[in-house]
């Protein structure tokens, strides 16, 4: 039995860790709160700068060529500082899109400029408030270029290349395609939206006969797209297990400075059992997320349903720690000043940016009832 | 990342299999009628097959050799474990015993006493049990009030102990009691040894809710101990009750019920909710969906514990949560089983109901499941205290004599 990282991966979270202590405390995400940046420029140069963006990219394609093991235990650090950066949207979306489904060719243009942190990548799914199906996707691609709406784009604002979900045409799931689109071209007018966290931007991305390259045979998007979000849920995993040690930590350390009717709040019972139930949330959430890295690392037959598990408790324990958490503040914590409403708010984007759990029970469900066919 | 054994675990597995396969019956290949039929025929086997074990080196499988165990590894003791739950064996009756009572007899008894003791307990000659919980005192143990009054070189013990498991086929007892009372609670206690076939004992079932009897009352009139069967000094018996119940959660955790995920998906296909197969039901996908998530993360938590064991590390505090998740999900997904059989879910008879009666019977047990070895809300105080390092609760009677502080009747 084996089910754990291997000392050098532990090593790389550690560094990662170190890093965001040191460059990524929580007056960063303030600053992109309060300010007009779109994300912090220099946490982002300094995860370039380790290499970070190229980590599960080929060698051939200038990555470092390593897994998804490694990919995983960025993720949790990068979520439990809450950092202010495109590295999911770039890394976990667009990246790895690029390398399942690319042609060569594409792979040879995109992959070198995406792991190097030249350009920034995202994958453009979402088209308002509804659920996406390949019955709904309106935005059409026909002869080489593309016409339609996106919205929310994750840093679709500062994305300079977008895999797109479009329709080609055909019917059911055949009418569904990937498509690449240099989001620097003619026919792309973007709009930043106003979110729940501004901390992370979303755009209106609106494509008007831009110019855009199909990820191989037209009507096999919707299964690549189903293996692309098996894998960003699994990454956004970690990153929500590294969010909910942070907002329990949180709460832990507040509960025992405060005190109210003469003792520390954090020795009543009402807060000790809701920070239990935290830890055992996020203990749960943890273990399906080991599971969704084996699986996703091994290219294991039992990806989608550990992917669905690690995505439904990785939602359940950050947005229960993060609400929780705040709670635990009492006043305080609903402040402008205070650091808990940057989990309570990214808490709730990552429980959202590749489906909402509603959806993923569903997906979980389908797969469950085909396996336990009579 | 893998679930692969190391080559020395590979070997120890195939070596207890080779035993298992030469020794037991697959529990595939067992037919009903080899099951026990009455308490005297159990506890034969269990005793027949427990020397069988200690024999060839599988019983107390982490203790020395000198005291009868394996001399082996935690994680060669999981592995047996994992093995031997494949064969039709009879278990359970030294679970107690060779789990908490002898652990605790080894760490604090006088060396005479372990000698005439550990050996005959590791082959299944004697079984022991733990007397600690009484009317007064369960989440608070050392609230006990069963008195063990010093008369020369003996103890007079009075008083009560309840949920004792299996005092009524026991050879020997642990039990916790009170020599004085005019200190604060956790000071006033001291552990015993005891010949549970002492006079002035007397042992009587506890009909459980469920209508089962796994459980006794004992009553203790005027039973003479001597002082050299204490274990630990005078007023350390809180000290020593620790060392006890240390054990107790790994010797709990575990059972999550005989119907689980894959169970109610198929009650589903063959139940209907309005005409329609209740499978198709979006209320009934998104529980089959959230139990499995944590059927899942139960899984694989002790994976990672294990995982801990292999490499010889303690495990990490990830493993205190099991028993938390399993005991309600245990609950609520037989109650669930239950209405999806709707207006037939009130019936109880094996012949009739789902699963052969499996989701009644789980939801009538994990309401005692939820309550045995720590409590929902007493687990939820150690995550917080002993995990996250949170105060415990404010104790008024903790510096009051016992006979000073509050009590309920």
């Amino acid at each position: 039995m084996n089910f754990d990282f291997s000392d050098d991966q532990k090593m790389l979270k550690e560094q990662v860790r170190k890093f965001l202590t040191d460059k990524c405390p929580y007056t960063v995400p303030r600053r992109i709160l309060n300010g007009d940046e779109p994300y912090a420029k220099e946490v982002w140069k300094g995860l370039v700068d380790m290499g970070l963006t190229g980590t599960a990219i080929p060698e051939a394609y200038g990555g470092l060529g390593l897994g998804a093991l490694e990919l995983c235990v960025i993720a949790e650090e990068l979520g439990r500082a809450a950092a202010p950066v495109p590295f999911a949207s770039s890394v976990y979306l667009a990246s790895e899109a690029i390398k399942l489904f690319g042609t060569e060719k594409q792979k040879e243009t995109w992959l070198p400029k995406l792991a190097a942190g030249e350009i920034i990548g995202t994958l453009a799914l979402s088209e308002g408030t509804h659920a996406a199906s390949p019955r709904n996707i309106a935005t059409k691609f026909a002869g080489g270029k593309i016409s339609g709406e996106k919205l929310p784009v994750p840093d679709g604002d500062v994305a300079d290349v977008a895999v797109v979900v479009v329709n080609s045409g055909g019917s059911g799931d055949q009418a569904i395609s990937l498509a690449i689109v240099d989001l620097k071209g003619a026919g792309v007018t973007r709009e930043v939206l106003r979110t729940i966290d501004p901390t992370r931007s979303q755009a209106r991305i609106t494509f008007k006969d831009a110019p855009a390259e199909l990820m191989g045979p037209a009507g096999q998007g919707w299964s690549q797209l189903s293996r692309v979000l098996d894998g960003a849920a699994v990454l956004f995993a970690f990153e929500q297990v590294g969010g909910s040690e942070a907002a329990i930590e949180m709460a832990r350390d507040y509960s025992l400075e405060r005190y109210a009717f003469g003792r520390q709040i954090g020795s009543y019972q009402a807060i000790k059992h809701k920070l239990a139930d935290m830890y055992v949330k996020k203990e749960l959430a943890k273990s399906n997320a080991y599971f969704g890295a084996m699986m996703l690392n091994d290219e294991g037959a039992e990806l989608p349903e550990a992917a669905a598990a690690s995505r439904i408790a990785g939602s359940d324990a950050y947005v229960f720690a993060a609400q929780e958490s705040l709670q635990t503040h009492g006043g305080i914590g609903y402040t402008w000043e205070a650091n808990t409403q940057f989990h309570y708010r990214r808490a709730k984007l990552l429980a959202l940016v590749v489906g909402s759990t509603v959806q993923w029970k569903e997906k979980l469900a389908a797969r469950l009832e085909a396996k336990n066919a009579a | 990342m893998d679930f692969n054994d190391t080559p020395e675990e590979a070997a120890y597995r195939a070596q207890v299999r080779a035993w298992l396969d030469k020794n037991a019956t697959r529990r595939s290949e067992a037919k009903d009628a080899e099951q026990a039929k009455t308490l005297e025929e159990l506890l034969k086997r269990s005793k027949e097959w427990q020397a069988k074990k200690a024999e060839a080196g599988y019983a107390c499988i982490t203790w020395p050799k000198e005291w009868g165990g394996g001399g082996g590894t935690t994680i060669q003791n999981v592995i047996y474990g994992q093995e031997e739950a494949n064969y039709a064996v009879p278990g359970g009756v030294f679970a107690i015993g060779l789990g908490m009572c002898i652990p605790t007899l080894m760490t604090w008894g006088p060396e005479d006493a372990k000698q005439r003791y550990v050996k005959p307990a590791v082959r299944g000659d004697e079984i022991w049990c733990q007397l600690f919980s009484e009317p007064a005192g369960g989440s608070d143990v050392a609230g006990l009030r069963t008195r063990a009054e010093k008369d020369g070189d003996e103890w007079v013990i009075n008083g009560q102990k309840v949920w004792t498991s299996g005092a009524h086929y026991c050879d020997y007892g642990i039990v916790l009691v009170r020599t004085d009372p005019t200190v604060p609670k956790h000071k006033g206690l001291t552990m015993f040894y005891i010949d549970m076939k002492s006079p002035g004992i007397e042992v009587r079932p506890i009909k459980q809710m469920s209508g089962d009897a796994n459980f006794n009352e004992v009553f203790f009139t005027n039973v003479r101990v001597k002082d050299s069967q204490r274990l630990g000094k005078v007023g350390d018996g809180w000290k020593v009750a620790l060392t006890t119940l240390m054990n107790e959660r790994l010797a709990v955790g575990g059972s999550q019920g005989n119907a689980d995920v894959a169970e109610l998906i198929k009650l589903a296909r063959d139940t209907e909710i309005d005409g329609k197969p209740a499978i198709a039901n979006g209320a009934v996908r998104e529980r089959i969906a959230d139990w499995y998530v944590q059927a899942q993360g139960l899984k694989f938590t002790r994976f990672r514990t294990l995982t801990a064991l292999s490499k010889g590390e303690t495990p990490g505090p990830e493993s205190s949560i099991s028993k938390i998740i399993a005991a309600k999900k245990m609950q609520d997904l037989g109650s669930f089983g239950m209405d999806l059989q709707d207006m037939g879910g009130i019936i109880r008879d094996r012949k009739i109901s789902a699963e052969e009666g499996a989701y009644t019977e789980q939801w009538l047990g994990a309401a005692g499941y939820r309550i045995a070895g720590g409590t929902d809300e007493i687990l939820r105080n150690i995550v917080a205290e002993r995990v996250l390092g949170m105060p415990q609760d404010v104790r008024v009677d903790k510096d009051l004599p016992f006979n000073q502080a509050p009590k309920g009747k």
